[in-house]
């Protein structure tokens, strides 16, 4: 690697390898390229961990229990593996692992661009320019919340928040508050903020309803045991439809409870269809609830039949408590499909409806044209670079903080592929 | 998939799966334009013909042309020459979930022997007739009752019912609001 110091005392330069973002997937592959003797530096806009500490809402706690709290060659050795971690708890494993892999994070670098380069890529940052064979990007799947564009017909008497803004109910007025989107975000906030005195109408639209635990054990143990976790992008039938699936309906609390549909139901949230439009100031939600409902239950009750198969198979059954299935989703006989956002009733709307990467840096023609990226299991349309954290990227845990486990090796491996035949390209037209 | 070629609901499911792939590559292709020309004959009687449609990029044609009579019954006053408008919706809504059925069962080997439905709109006439503006004109309530027998569990069955929803047009058009431009020529 060769390195100048600029003026701001950042270090810029040649290197072999650009990591764009220090969280738990950047810092994996930091790893990975060690391994491998790979130089490289790992570009972090503001500190290690930065999303978990600033973009996300204060009862968080990960979905996945402590055991699955994993990154190469380190794992969770608290006293709590059935336990799920708080954000600062998050943090402070991030930074404990980017500390013990000695990872050569530079703070506080925001990447600008990133160009194409006779050499490789140009990666340019508020602290200095980079060029580099290749590069990583783990700048995260969770940058910029997705907004419907009905939002732009809300009364301005109403508030909107996302949930990279919301860290409380106490940030949302006093009121009827409307929740769109019902995943593990929009389930766990619209909880927190119907029990804070405020009454949710929840707006459901495609949904995955899962129990915490089933027959005993959590529901991740039962998905990695019958490989379900690990099931491969060009295993699935429909990888576009795979990757549109929402996140699962789970939270992670101390009390290892499910939160479901009938859960908020009987805490008093109402339930309405998925927010169709906004007309003339009035919310209109669709009627097709009850479908969107129905499918969810049968996901889950063929879900739960793969895992009793797979314990029959396995001599499991004495293992673990007596299969059960749960109550269909109440759904009322009929929903409300209209709500008047101007009388006053809902004071606030939070969009629950997901996420996306931010691309808008990333100069090479890599973007399909609906701004994804274009990628095969995390190998990008381009040669050199590649990307990680995405959902079901190369396999379902592809998102999850262990699935970098897997991830970052097998492109680690491509990549390192990848720097050898360009150095036998080089030494080649170099012996002419 | 043995078992697929052995189940023949009269669907050719590889021409659609061809037509999604082809048509995800080719997303102008993928643009349609239904088309519905009607005419006034009397008092609450149109004629309404179908015949051209646009899409794959070219206009298109049925191999013949429909013609369907839309009126009202006599307990309405009307010559009952045709079905009514809502009873047309309601036509609309079984063919299209059935045509879902079958072609979601075809792609998972599911054998069909018969599928029943009864589709029923209510409406209270309080709203058309204007006697009371806060009854809407249309459909309070849309019932479909399926009646399915095919080689399959009751899950199995209720899934092809769920599935034919989620990727129905008129189901959709039912249940979502839909921008409409009535102009005037």
């Amino acid at each position: 690697m060769s390195t100048d110091r600029t003026s701001s005392g950042a270090k810029a330069g040649t290197v072999t390898t650009v990591v764009i973002g220090a969280g738990h997937a950047g810092l994996a592959m930091s790893r990975r390229l060690t391994e491998r003797a790979i130089d490289h530096v790992v570009l972090e806009r503001a500190e290690v961990a930065n999303s978990w500490r600033r973009e996300r809402w204060d009862s968080l706690r990960l979905l996945t229990p402590n055991w699955m709290s994993r990154l190469p060659g380190f794992r969770y050795r608290g006293t709590d593996p059935d336990g799920f971690m708080t954000m600062t708890e998050v943090i402070a494993f991030i930074e404990s692992y980017a500390a013990w892999i000695g990872a050569p994070v530079q703070n506080g670098t925001t990447v600008t661009s990133v160009c194409p380069d006779p050499y490789g890529y140009r990666v340019t940052t508020d602290r200095g320019t980079w060029r580099c064979r290749s590069v990583v990007l783990a700048s995260g799947a969770f940058n910029t919340p997705t907004v419907p564009a009905v939002a732009s017909a809300v009364p301005d008497s109403v508030r909107t928040i996302t949930p990279r803004e919301y860290r409380n109910p106490t940030d949302l007025e006093h009121g009827g508050v409307l929740v769109v989107g019902a995943s593990a975000t929009g389930l766990q906030l619209a909880e927190e903020i119907q029990r804070s005195g405020r009454p949710v109408t929840l707006s459901v639209g495609e949904h995955v309803r899962m129990p915490r635990l089933y027959r005993g054990l959590d529901v991740q143990r039962w998905m990695m045991a019958t490989g379900l976790l690990d099931e491969r992008y060009d295993q699935v039938d429909d990888i576009v439809r795979a990757r549109h699936v929402p996140s699962p309906q789970l939270v992670g609390t101390p009390a290892r409870t499910t939160l479901d549909l009938n859960t908020l139901t009987a805490s008093g949230v109402r339930l309405v269809g998925r927010l169709a439009g906004v007309r003339s100031g009035k919310a209109l939600f669709s009627g097709a609830l009850r479908n969107h409902c129905a499918m969810a239950d049968l996901k889950l009750g063929r879900m739960l039949d793969g895992f009793d198969a797979w314990a029959r198979a396995h001599d499991f059954d004495a293992a673990v408590d007596l299969p059960e299935r749960f109550e269909p989703t109440r759904v009322g006989a009929s929903p409300t499909l209209e709500l008047d956002l101007e009388r006053g009733e809902i004071r606030s709307i939070v969009w629950a409806t997901g996420f996306k990467p931010d691309y808008s840096w990333l100069h090479v023609p890599v973007l399909d044209r609906r701004g994804k990226l274009r990628h095969d299991g995390g190998v990008v349309d381009a040669p050199g670079m590649y990307v990680l954290g995405l959902g079901f990227m190369r396999r379902r845990k592809s998102s999850f903080m262990h699935g970098a486990e897997d991830d970052s090796n097998e492109l680690a491996c491509h990549l390192h592929a990848y720097l050898d035949s360009v150095t036998r390209h080089t030494m080649l037209a170099a012996a002419g | 998939m043995n078992m697929a070629s052995k189940v023949d609901n009269g669907v050719n499911v590889q021409a659609l799966l061809d037509a999604r792939e082809a048509l995800s590559q080719a997303p102008e292709a993928a643009r349609f334009t239904w088309r519905a020309a009607s005419t006034w004959m009397s008092g609450t009687h149109t004629r309404a013909n179908v015949k051209g449609f646009d899409g794959l990029g070219a206009a298109q044609q049925h191999k013949t042309e429909f013609s369907f009579d839309v009126d009202h019954p006599e307990v309405f006053a009307s010559e009952d020459n045709g079905a009514t408008p809502v009873e047309f919706v309601l036509v609309g809504l079984a063919g299209c979930l059935t045509a879902g059925i079958a072609s979601v069962a075809q792609n998972r080997a599911i054998q069909l022997r018969s599928v029943k439905a009864i589709v029923e709109g209510s409406m209270d006439l309080a709203g058309i007739l204007g006697i009371d503006p806060d009854v809407r004109n249309g459909f309070d309530d849309v019932k479909v009752t399926f009646e399915i027998d095919a080689d399959a569990t009751r899950e199995e069955i209720e899934a092809l019912v769920a599935q034919s929803q989620k990727r129905s047009a008129v189901f959709d058009i039912i249940t979502n609001p839909t921008n409409v431009a009535v102009m005037v020529k």
